[in-house]
């Protein structure tokens, strides 16, 4: 939960938010590559700017959550000259089906790639069904 | 480069939202990002976020997945040009249900503030974001004046 903890415990950003009365700094929503193929499902979701320790993945009730917080190496005084990327918390969520074998989700974190790889159990791998000439 | 203080991102966040906060109420969301004659539209790849102090100027390309050496940078004047390309492998036999992840080559242009000093560049890939992080000139930093 070391995301969460770091989002929030930063009051400075929240109050300062709050005082203009904007919405909260919404979350970044990853742009994600996903496919199938007989053994599972693999995700590929952007996240640049995280490391391993500032992702979370994590299963909940079929949900699939994916969490990072991106960090930028700047000197304390550095001030904005422009920004494309306005919130620096990332986050974007998917439902699972059942046939997925949430138990053995296998990730790899790679210059801010993310790689999920969600099997499906093997009950459920297609089986090429023989078609006997009647 | 120089060692961070956790708390300077989250600052420098703060201060983008808030700058983009004044352009959208200025000129409306039309004009925004910040109405750079080369800016491009919000989505394109890669992101770009620029920071400075009175010593340098700092340029974020939130760039995932590329090999740094198909990059190609370089300045002239106070004009800063990116080139580089991201390939994804297309997996044939399987079945896509979203393809949202940018492929293929691409190219940025952003003007840095004209007191950099071109010959000062450095840059590096970490996580997935390139940073070029160019000194300012000397005499255009501010100097404190002691009175006697």
């Amino acid at each position: 939960m070391a995301t969460h903890s770091e989002v929030t415990s930063r009051p400075s950003a929240a109050g300062a938010l709050e005082r203009r009365g904007g919405p909260a700094e919404a979350p970044v929503r990853p742009p994600v590559d996903i496919y199938e193929d007989d053994e599972g499902i693999t995700l590929c979701a952007d996240m640049p700017g995280v490391s391993k320790d500032r992702l979370e993945l994590r299963v909940e009730a079929n949900t699939l959550i994916l969490e990072g917080t991106a960090r930028l190496d700047l000197p304390e005084n550095a001030e904005a000259l422009y920004a494309d990327v306005r919130s620096n918390t990332y986050r974007r969520t998917f439902a699972l089906s059942g046939e997925l074998e949430t138990g053995k989700i296998d990730a790899n974190l790679k210059d801010g790639v993310l790689t999920v790889r969600i099997p499906k159990r093997s009950e459920v791998r297609p089986r090429r069904i023989e078609v006997r000439a009647g | 480069m120089v060692a961070i203080a956790s708390s300077a991102p989250d600052s420098l966040f703060e201060e983008l939202w808030r700058l983009q906060q004044q352009v959208d109420e200025l000129f409306g969301t039309w004009a925004s990002p910040s109405g750079g004659i080369r800016s491009l539209p919000r989505g394109s790849f890669p992101a770009v976020n620029i920071g400075h102090t009175p010593e340098r100027v700092d340029v974020f390309l939130f760039a995932p997945g590329i090999d740094p050496k198909t990059l190609d940078i370089s300045i002239q004047e106070n004009l800063l040009t990116v080139t580089g390309r991201r390939d994804i492998p297309a997996h044939e036999q399987a079945t896509y249900y979203r393809q949202e992840r940018f492929s293929g080559e691409f190219r940025r242009v952003i003007a840095l503030p004209e007191d950099i000093d071109p010959d000062r560049v450095q840059a590096r890939y970490q996580d997935g974001i390139v940073q070029i992080s160019v000194e300012r000139r000397e005499a255009a930093r501010p100097r404190q004046i002691e009175i006697h």
